[in-house]
C-alpha cells in the first residue's frame, strides 16, 4: 500500500495542474486571500494554458536539440579521432557553466533580438552540459568484457556504438537530459525578462504589480511542471536500466 | 593501444612529414575568419541606436592594423602545429594583449575627437578573435596540467594585466567604459552587494548545510525526507521563488518587533538572500552526505579500534576524508549563487544585476556588459580558485592515504 502512495500522490498533482490550466477561475477563492482587494488573483492578461504550452514546446525544443548536439560531441571526443579533444572539451563544460543564465539571455539579445530565440540559446547552452557529462560518463564506463566480448564477434566499431555503447549508456543519458530538462524548466522563465512567451511572465507580471497571486501560480505551474517530468524520466531511466541489464 | 602506438611508429617513419593539430587547424579558421571576414569595432552615432561595423584595417591606424594581423597570423600558424604547449600558451597570451591593446585604439582612433555621444564598442570578429585565443590558452593549460597553485598564479596574473590595462586609461575611449564612468559609484557599490549576497548566503548555507547533512548521514530516517524536500525547492524557478518570499518577509517585517530594525524587509536585500540560501542548501547537504558516506568502512572502525569518540572521529576522521566532496559542493553553490544573485536586480536586491536589466531596458548593450562581464569573471575566479582548492586537498588526502 505504502509503495503506492508516491504515484498517487503524483496523478493527483496532474490532475490538480490540468484542472488549474483549464479552468483557472474555480481556484479563484485560494488565492484571493493573496492579493489587494481590488487585484486579479487569476492572470488575467493571458491564457495560463497557452503560456504553459509555449513554455513546454522552448523546452522540449531546447533540449530536443542539446541531446542531439551532446551526444554527437561526446560520441566524437570519445572515438579515436577526437580523442586529443576529450580533457579540452572537459575543460569547456566547466568554463562554461560559470556563465549566469541571464548575461547568456542578454548578449543573445543583440545578436538574435527580442523574444524566443535568446530564450533558446541560453536554454540550449546550459541544457548541452549535463547531458554531455553524463553521454562521456555512460561511454567511458562500460565493462571492459562487453566491449572486449563485442571486439572478438568481429564487430566493427561503428556496429559496437550502436550496438553496444549506446544502449549501454542509455540510462546515464536519461538521467542527463532529466538534469537538463529541470534545469531548463526553471531557467525558461528568465526568458520573460527578454520578452520570451514563457510562465515567467506571469511571475514577472506579479512582482510588477506587486501581486503575490501571480508569482505564486506562475512559480507553482513550473515547479509542478519539473517534478511531473522528472519523475516521468527517472521511470523511464529505471525501465532502461532494467531493460540493459536484463541483456 | 597497440593500434595507437603502431600508426606513431608508421608517422615517425614517415620522416619530415608536419603533424597537424586538429583543434589548431579549427583556431586557425576562426582566427582567419574573425580577423578578415568579420567586423572588429562597431561605431555608433550614440549609445542605443545601431552602429556602422568597421573591418580591423578601418578601424585601426594602417600600421597598428597590419601589427595586430601578423600577430594574429604568427599565434594562430604556433596553434597550427604540434610544438610545445608553453609555446602555444606564450602565443595565446600574446595575442590575447594584442587584441586588447588594438580595441582600445581603435576607439580612440574611431571616435571623432570632441564628440562625446559617439560609441565605440567591440564587433563580432573581436569576440570571435577572443574566443579563439582562450580557446588556444585553455587548451594548452588542459595539457600542461599545471599544479592547482599555477593555476591560480595564472589567475591572478590574468586578473593583473586586464587591471593594468583598466588603470592605464586605455580602453576609457570603450562604450562599456562610458557606462561606467558614468556610474562609477553604483557600480561599485552594487559590485559590494553582489559578493555580499552570494558570498552571505554561501556562509549561511555551509553554517546551516553541514551540520544537516552529518545529522542525514547519522540519522537515515531523516536522509530521504531532508533531500527530497531540498530537490522541490530547486525546481521552483528563480525569479518566482524571490518574489514569493516577499510575502512572508513583509509580513515578518510588519509583526515581529525587531525585524525592521536589523534590515528585514518584504522587497530588497532579505528575500533575495533567503532565496539564495535555499538554493544553496541542496548541494551543501547532499555533497556533506555523499562525502560522508564515502569515507571507508575499515577507516571507521580502526579509529573505533583505538578508542576515538563519536565526536573525535567526526572531526579527525570522516570530516577530512569528506572534505573534497564537500567542497565540491561548496564551489557548485559559490558558482551558482554568483550568477543567481544577478535576478535580485528584479526584486530591488541590487547587485549586478541592476545594470543587466536597466541596459535590456533601455536596449543599451554596453550597460548590459557591464553587468555580465563582471558576473562572469567573478564566477570563473570562483570557480577556479575552488578547484585549486579541491585537488590540494585531495591531494593531501591521497598522499597521507599512500604513506
Amino acid at each position: 500500500m505504502r509503495a503506492w502512495l508516491p504515484t498517487i500522490l503524483r496523478g493527483l498533482l496532474l490532475l490538480v495542474l490540468i484542472a488549474f490550466l483549464v479552468t483557472p477561475g474555480s481556484f479563484e477563492p485560494l488565492l484571493r486571500p493573496l492579493v489587494q482587494p481590488n487585484a486579479p488573483a487569476i492572470y488575467n492578461q493571458g491564457s495560463l494554458l497557452a503560456l504553459t504550452l509555449l513554455h513546454l514546446r522552448t523546452v522540449f525544443i531546447a533540449t530536443l536539440v542539446a541531446t542531439v548536439i551532446a551526444v554527437l560531441l561526446a560520441i566524437l571526443v570519445t572515438r579515436s579521432f577526437g580523442a586529443e579533444f576529450l580533457q579540452l572539451s572537459r575543460s569547456l563544460v566547466n568554463i562554461g557553466q560559470t556563465f549566469p543564465p541571464v548575461a547568456v539571455l542578454a548578449l543573445a539579445v543583440p545578436a538574435v533580438g527580442f523574444g524566443e530565440k535568446p530564450t533558446l540559446i541560453a536554454l540550449f547552452l546550459y541544457g548541452l552540459l549535463p547531458i554531455f557529462e553524463n553521454t562521456l560518463t555512460g561511454l567511458t564506463n562500460l565493462p571492459r568484457s562487453v566491449m572486449e566480448a563485442a571486439r572478438g564477434a568481429g564487430m566493427t566499431d561503428f556496429q559496437r556504438l550502436l550496438q553496444i555503447e549506446l544502449p549501454l549508456s542509455l540510462p546515464v543519458i536519461v538521467a542527463g537530459i532529466r538534469l537538463s530538462m529541470v534545469i531548463s524548466l526553471s531557467t525558461a522563465t528568465i526568458g520573460s525578462t527578454v520578452a520570451a512567451k514563457t510562465l515567467g511572465e506571469v511571475i514577472i507580471a506579479g512582482l510588477q504589480s506587486n501581486n503575490l497571486a501571480f508569482i505564486l501560480q506562475g512559480g507553482l505551474i513550473v515547479g509542478a511542471l519539473a517534478v511531473l517530468i522528472y519523475d516521468g524520466l527517472s521511470a523511464a531511466e529505471a525501465m532502461l536500466t532494467r531493460r540493459a541489464g536484463s541483456t | 593501444m597497440g593500434r595507437a602506438r603502431l600508426l606513431s611508429i608508421a608517422r615517425q617513419g614517415s620522416g619530415l612529414r608536419i603533424r597537424f593539430d586538429k583543434l589548431g587547424i579549427v583556431i586557425a579558421l576562426l582566427v582567419a575568419y574573425g580577423a578578415l571576414g568579420a567586423s572588429f569595432a562597431v561605431l555608433k552615432p550614440n549609445r542605443i541606436v545601431q552602429g556602422e561595423a568597421k573591418m580591423i584595417l578601418a578601424a585601426l591606424p594602417a600600421w597598428a592594423g597590419w601589427g595586430l594581423i601578423v600577430v594574429l597570423f604568427l599565434a594562430a600558424a604556433a596553434s597550427l602545429f604540434r610544438t610545445s604547449s608553453w609555446l602555444k600558451l606564450v602565443a595565446a597570451f600574446a595575442a590575447l594583449v594584442t587584441l586588447a591593446l588594438a580595441i582600445g585604439s581603435a576607439a580612440s582612433f574611431l571616435a571623432p575627437a570632441g564628440n562625446t555621444y559617439a560609441r565605440v564598442s567591440p564587433a563580432s570578429g573581436f569576440w570571435l578573435l577572443l574566443f579563439a585565443f582562450m580557446l588556444l590558452a585553455a587548451d594548452a593549460i588542459t595539457r600542461l596540467r599545471p599544479p592547482p597553485w599555477m593555476r591560480v598564479l595564472f589567475l591572478v596574473l590574468t586578473a593583473g594585466g586586464v587591471g593594468a590595462i583598466l588603470l592605464s586609461g586605455s580602453w576609457n575611449g570603450l562604450s562599456i567604459m562610458k557606462e561606467y564612468a558614468g556610474r562609477a559609484d553604483v557600480f561599485w557599490s552594487e559590485a559590494g552587494q553582489h559578493v555580499r549576497l552570494a558570498l552571505g548566503s554561501l556562509i549561511v548555507a555551509a553554517a546551516a548545510g553541514l551540520p544537516l547533512g552529518i545529522l542525514c548521514h547519522r540519522v537515515a530516517a531523516l536522509r530521504a525526507g531532508v533531500l527530497n524536500t531540498l530537490n522541490l525547492i530547486q525546481t521552483i524557478p528563480s525569479i518566482a521563488l524571490f518574489g514569493i518570499l516577499i510575502g512572508p518577509l513583509a509580513w515578518i517585517a510588519a509583526t515581529v518587533p525587531g525585524a525592521a530594525e536589523i534590515g528585514i524587509r518584504g522587497i530588497g536585500t532579505a528575500p533575495a538572500f533567503v532565496a539564495l540560501f535555499l538554493y544553496s542548501l541542496l548541494p551543501a547537504v547532499a555533497n556533506t552526505v555523499v562525502g560522508l558516506a564515502g569515507v571507508p568502512r575499515e577507516a571507521n572502525e580502526a579509529a573505533r579500534g583505538i578508542g576515538m569518540t563519536d565526536r573525535q572521529r567526526l572531526f579527525q576522521i570522516e570530516f577530512p576524508m569528506a572534505l573534497p566532496v564537500i567542497l565540491t559542493g561548496i564551489r557548485i553553490v559559490l558558482v551558482q549563487n554568483i550568477g543567481l544573485a544577478t535576478i535580485a536586480a528584479l526584486i530591488g536586491g541590487g547587485g549586478f544585476g541592476v545594470f543587466v536589466f536597466q541596459g535590456i531596458g533601455q536596449t543599451a548593450m554596453d550597460l548590459v556588459l557591464l553587468g555580465a562581464v563582471p558576473t562572469v569573471a567573478l564566477a570563473f575566479a570562483a570557480a577556479v580558485i575552488l578547484d585549486a582548492l579541491i585537488e590540494m586537498n585531495s591531494r593531501v588526502l591521497i598522499g597521507a592515504r599512500s604513506a
